[in-house]
């Protein structure tokens, strides 16, 4: 909230400066968002005294004054404003300044042929205020050469940004007394000004909802006479950002700027019968202030009377019932509405007011009669009229709240030291009182203050924040010990493992466009959607990493690279069994672009494929702890509606049929064209949660790793070439070929793959080296001769021949 | 013997004399061959007596081994001529590029959470985490703010239309303060842990993305008090940015998890375009930037997490991630951070080789 330096010694008296009172409020917790000095836009700008004003000889819109500025000769100034005229006193712009409205820098100037020293200003260009016709006019008794700031009477204008629990200071007055408590001057009493209560009030009012309205205040003022607000009061409002509209609506505006206290005037000629405060009927609906229509429901209190509703308890008056320029009698409210259901039906209605926001924080019980005394000898003061008694109907909260405090537990949980007579005068400053056996009663106002930890912010606040030293933290003694789970081991190797075989990291968004999010979703899957996305873009959480990396691969093309080598490593959302969310940390690769550019060596560019994915695959889940030597081959997963990869060119890497730790692969052509993305594109996806975990050993860790000593013997090697089925896969044939000698077989893989000439129809051949290792002693010939022999049996299990 | 000598004398001649392999070749022939005249000179001393072949054997043999020594001398000679006319031919450019070796990088955010973890763990914190798609109760009312809380307007919440198991709504963790509550019902106190993660506000600006990071330190212990938090805070603060002139200045504030809650600024001074953190933010040259919030836990949190809030008290912090990396390593556009671009990736990421270590400086030396 906004208030100007003037406003706030209305209520504080102090020596204090600007900068002790920002450094103040800051301190004790009211952060100061900025400080605005209108007098520093003003620089330049003075009261001068016109002394002639002839038409411009070349511009028939045009006057050239002369102008008196209280220092040598009288200036010349063209001026364009119909209500220039010798003898007026204005405001007037010289070489320099610069206009607040636009940023223009003044200078001496010609205007159509005419020499000209100034510019005589309007309200609008000193941004005073939104009137445009002509110049400003001052009074008479305006200072000739005086800066017009100081006339003015601008004064510094702080931004403090009130926390929510602190609704007591959503006033001026508020912000006073927490000062004045922090030594910074001393509170003023509020001035209230005198007036006759006559009669009882005529309006009935009544509180048909105690819970949602305990307490409803008002009082009829007939006889006022409304119009424009006084110098003083428009420049509080102007300075909190608001705009003066007329006095009665003026001064509501002030009683809750300066004192936190909402409150309303009616028109008493718009009013029928009986005004009451009750539960809204459902469907109910009200034209707001704001000229929007609300539809109400029944666990909102609304003003009506017999006919209509005239407001929103707590959040917005109602549109009709207000004051005009022409009302003569006037009903006030004031009332106590609960703070959490007036929140409640603020964020129903999606309405958010100033009202409401003090209301929903909670209003100071105590300040009903006061307030309305106070807003009732304004109105009279300013406007005139006749007052009638109060009216009131039920009762604000009045328990105050008790704490038993201990005042070492200002140093127990705030850890500084205050004395405890230094306690009790900082509670007592802001009203708490301190019996004699530390019984804290809180100021009703105070609604935040539940229990002694409250307490000893209050206390540690005002005495300084500062003050406290800072305490190490007990350390446990030694090196200190590692802390890093398993899962967390596994990301960072992973990670690094992953930027260490040449892909960047990126970290793209958790939500997705929905049909994005769709076309990756497994089957079956009912995603995570959002209700209120901050954009259709961002709407469902992502049920896959690729998406996002291929949405980045398209931007990183669009504007020109040639290849895209990105990994994330994140979470993918899924629904859990109990409702809740199940969260699955995954590694996703995509490769796009050139695998290798264009080269003097090499030629054309290549594009990565299938066997690009999978050794990153399987070197990565190797990184990652899993066991690679045991990964299986197998087929993709099943996709959901979306088609993703490749169906031929695309797999998954299993430890047994159910235990899926990737897939890879290239995407399906249907994929890129949805994401409108040139291929080919390799992805791959790691389901890091998959991983098997290391077992966990009792006691400390075991570094030792089982006893190995490199054979002596030099392995040798044998190469076969079979004649298998076409569709055979080579891990099959692989597979029967280690399997068939466990012992002396140590490696076997395939060197060739070939058909055409030579290898007849629906068949291909395969090359295989084997890798024998002795043991003991060396292989006799009839020794291999017999592996070899059981090589070629057991590929023939799988339909291979030995090539002739 | 005149006869042996000359034909030595010209035999080396011609040895020296040869240019080529085979000419060479042609004089081992016609020496050292079945027929060559050395070889007929042995063969005669088979009709010598054994004196005559006493006195002419050891001559020829010396002929012969300095006519081997000639040959094999020139050819060790030829041939690395041969070698280096070869080698003069296989000359190539080397200016001309190798194949290229792809460098990897790992994201700032990455680098940063792991530099916490590194030094954290020094202070005996481990790190913890939670779920991103959170429950009501979780992220606001366990952390004290019920459905009413005026607090949880300003949290510009995501929500989902789901409804969790307690019937609360399923929404986006606005913070990563649900993890003290979960981390706490699991483990109980005494507890040091930090949390970093994703977080979501539906807010999007210059300077705001729905999706940033967060870190989340929690101590609760007995006798914790707001002076623990401070050197907490300086500590990680002089550690993480490797600087002994850190300034933290505590603002009172309000969270409804805390209570004292506390505001930390840090002082900074401009550099250029740069604020670079150090001094005393009142000094000269130098201001206050906001940097978090903190603040001693509620012990109604406590009580939620089913701590006991009499025996047990400590503090709580809430850090942005990408805020202090920008600080730390000079981005200026956390936008940036979520595009993939391997031309910003490769400027502000890491090596992998980067690991954080405290020996070596938790910071990535540039």
């Amino acid at each position: 909230m906004k208030f100007s330096l003037t406003w706030l010694k209305d209520h504080l008296h102090t020596e204090a400066s600007l900068q002790e009172i920002t450094d103040a409020l800051n301190a004790i917790g009211l952060e100061v968002e900025g400080v605005e000095d209108p007098a520093e836009r003003l620089a330049g700008f003075t009261v001068a005294h016109v002394l002639t004003a002839d038409k411009h000889p070349d511009a028939d819109k045009l006057q050239v004054l002369t102008v008196d500025t209280g220092e040598g000769d009288p200036l010349q100034v063209v001026c364009g404003a119909p209500n220039a005229r010798a003898g007026m006193k204005g405001v007037l712009g010289l070489p320099g300044a610069v206009v607040p409205a636009n940023g223009m820098e003044l200078r001496k100037s010609a205007i159509r042929g005419v020499e000209s020293n100034g510019m005589m200003c309007s309200v609008s260009e000193l941004e005073l205020g939104d009137d445009h016709d002509g110049i400003i006019e001052l009074p008479d008794d305006a200072p000739i050469g005086h800066s017009f700031a100081k006339y003015h009477g601008s004064s510094p204008i702080i931004d403090v940004a009130i926390t929510p629990n602190r609704p007591d200071c959503m006033g001026v007055y508020g912000i006073a007394r927490d000062l004045a408590a922090a030594g910074l001057g001393t509170l003023k009493p509020i001035a209230f000004p005198k007036f006759e209560a006559a009669g009882s009030c005529p309006v009935e009012i009544r509180t048909d909802d105690t819970e949602g309205c305990p307490a409803f205040y008002g009082r009829v003022i007939k006889g006022v006479k409304n119009g424009p607000s006084p110098d003083w009061l428009g420049q509080r409002l102007q300075s909190a950002g608001q705009k003066p509209i007329s006095l009665l609506v003026d001064l509501t505006n002030y009683l809750m700027l300066a004192f936190g206290r909402p409150s309303h005037v009616y028109d008493l000629a718009k009013l029928e019968d009986a005004v009451v405060a009750r539960r809204a009927k459902a469907g109910e609906e009200v034209l707001a202030l704001n000229e929007k229509t609300y539809t109400l429901d029944d666990s909102m209190t609304v003003i009506a009377d017999d006919a209509k509703v005239l407001g929103i308890g707590g959040v917005i008056g109602g549109d009709g019932t207000g004051v005009q320029d022409d009302t003569t009698d006037v009903l006030l409210e004031i009332a106590y509405f609960d703070p959490a259901q007036c929140g409640v039906t603020g964020r129903r209605l999606g309405l958010a007011t100033d009202a409401r926001t003090r209301f929903e924080r909670g209003v100071d019980p105590e300040f009903l009669a006061d307030g309305l005394d106070l807003l009732t000898g304004l109105i009279v003061e300013l406007a005139g009229g006749e007052a009638s008694e109060t009216i009131g109907a039920g009762a604000p909260p009045s328990e105050a709240k008790v704490v038993s405090f201990d005042t070492a537990m200002t140093a127990k949980l705030g850890g500084v030291e205050v004395a405890e007579e230094e306690q009790r005068r900082i509670l007592e400053s802001l009203d708490f009182e301190v019996g004699a056996d530390w019984q804290v009663t809180c100021p009703l106002r105070r609604h935040d203050i539940e229990g002694p930890a409250d307490l000893v912010e209050e206390v540690v606040r005002i005495h300084g924040l500062d003050k406290v030293e800072s305490v190490a933290l007990p350390r446990m003694d030694g090196v200190a010990r590692p802390t890093a789970t398993s899962q967390q081991l596994l990301e960072r190797k992973v990670r690094r493992a992953a930027a260490g075989s040449g892909l960047d990291e990126a970290v793209t968004w958790s939500f997705l466009p929905t049909d994005a999010a769709e076309h990756f979703a497994p089957e079956g899957e009912q995603l995570w959607v959002l209700d209120n996305p901050i954009s259709e873009d961002m709407k469902a959480m992502r049920p896959s990493l690729i998406p996002g990396l291929l949405f980045a691969a398209k931007r990183n093309a669009d504007h020109g690279a040639s290849t895209t080598r990105l990994f994330e490593l994140g979470r993918r959302y899924f629904r859990g069994k109990d409702g809740m969310s199940d969260e699955r940390p995954t590694l996703g690769v995509v490769l796009a672009g050139e695998k290798t550019g264009r080269g003097w060596a090499s030629g054309k560019a290549t594009h990565f494929d299938a066997y690009d994915a999978k050794a990153t695959a399987i070197a990565l889940l190797a990184a990652a702890g899993a066991p690679a030597d045991r990964l299986m081959v197998m087929e993709p997963v099943a996709e959901g509606t979306g088609t993703q990869f490749h169906p031929g060119q695309s797999a998954t890497l299993r430890l047994g049929p159910k235990k899926v730790l990737a897939r890879f692969g290239m995407l399906h052509p249907a994929t890129l064209k949805a994401f409108d993305v040139d291929g080919p594109v390799a992805a791959i996806e790691l389901y890091l949660d998959a991983i098997p975990a290391k077992k966990a050993s009792k006691g400390p860790v075991s570094f030792a790793r089982p006893s190995f000593t490199p054979p002596a013997l030099q392995a040798v090697t044998r190469d076969f070439a079979f004649l298998v089925p076409d569709e055979l896969a080579a891990e099959d044939l692989l597979k029967a070929v280690r399997g068939s000698d466990k012992a002396n077989i140590t490696a076997a893989y395939v060197f060739d793959v070939f058909t055409g000439e030579g290898v007849p129809e629906g068949k291909k051949s395969i090359a295989i080296e084997v890798t024998l290792q002795p043991q003991e002693k060396s292989f006799k010939d009839k020794e291999l001769k017999a592996i070899a022999d059981t090589v070629v049996a057991a590929a023939g299990k799988v339909g291979a021949e030995l090539r002739g | 013997m005149t006869e042996l000598s000359s034909q030595k004398q010209s035999t080396l001649e011609a040895i020296a004399a040869a240019t080529t392999l085979d000419a060479l070749e042609e004089q081992r022939v016609g020496a050292l061959g079945k027929k060559g005249w050395v070889s007929l000179a042995l063969k005669t001393l088979g009709q010598m007596s054994p004196d005559e072949r006493k006195e002419a054997a050891p001559a020829i043999q010396a002929v012969r081994g300095e006519v081997a020594d000639a040959l094999e001398a020139k050819k060790a000679e030829l041939e690395s001529a041969a070698l280096e006319a070869q080698l003069a031919n296989e000359t190539i450019d080397l200016t001309l590029p190798g194949p290229d070796m792809k460098s990897g990088s790992v994201h700032p955010v990455s680098q940063v959470m792991d530099e916490l973890a590194e030094i954290f763990a020094d202070l005996g914190f481990a790190v913890a985490t939670g779920p991103e798609i959170e429950d009501d109760w979780h992220n606001f009312t366990a952390l004290n703010m019920d459905e009413s809380h005026p607090a949880r307007a300003m949290h510009d919440t995501f929500y989902f239309p789901d409804a969790a198991p307690d019937g609360g709504q399923m929404l986006l963790r606005t913070h990563t303060s649900p993890v003290q509550i979960r981390s706490m019902k699991e483990q109980g106190a005494p507890i040091r842990l930090i949390a970093p993660g994703r977080v979501y506000r539906s807010d999007s600006d210059a300077t705001h993305t729905p999706m940033f990071h967060q870190v989340e330190g929690l101590v609760v212990d007995r006798d914790i008090h707001l002076g623990h938090l401070k050197w907490t805070l300086e500590t990680f603060f002089k550690a993480f940015f490797e600087r002994e002139d850190i300034v933290l200045r505590l603002r009172p504030s309000y969270f409804p998890f805390t209570e004292p809650s506390v505001e930390v600024d840090v002082g900074y001074s401009n550099e250029g375009n740069r604020r670079v953190v150090g001094g005393h933010g009142d000094d000269e040259g130098h201001d206050w930037m906001e940097l978090g919030g903190s603040g001693m836990v509620n012990r109604r949190v406590l009580e939620m997490a089913g701590v006991d809030p009499d025996e047990f008290q400590g503090f709580a912090f809430g850090l942005g991630i990408d805020r202090i990396a920008m600080l730390k390593y000079g981005m200026n556009d956390l936008r940036a951070f979520f595009d993939g671009d391997p031309r910003w990736l490769s400027h502000y990421g890491f090596s992998p080789y980067d690991q954080p270590t405290l020996s070596a400086g938790v910071g990535a030396r540039p």
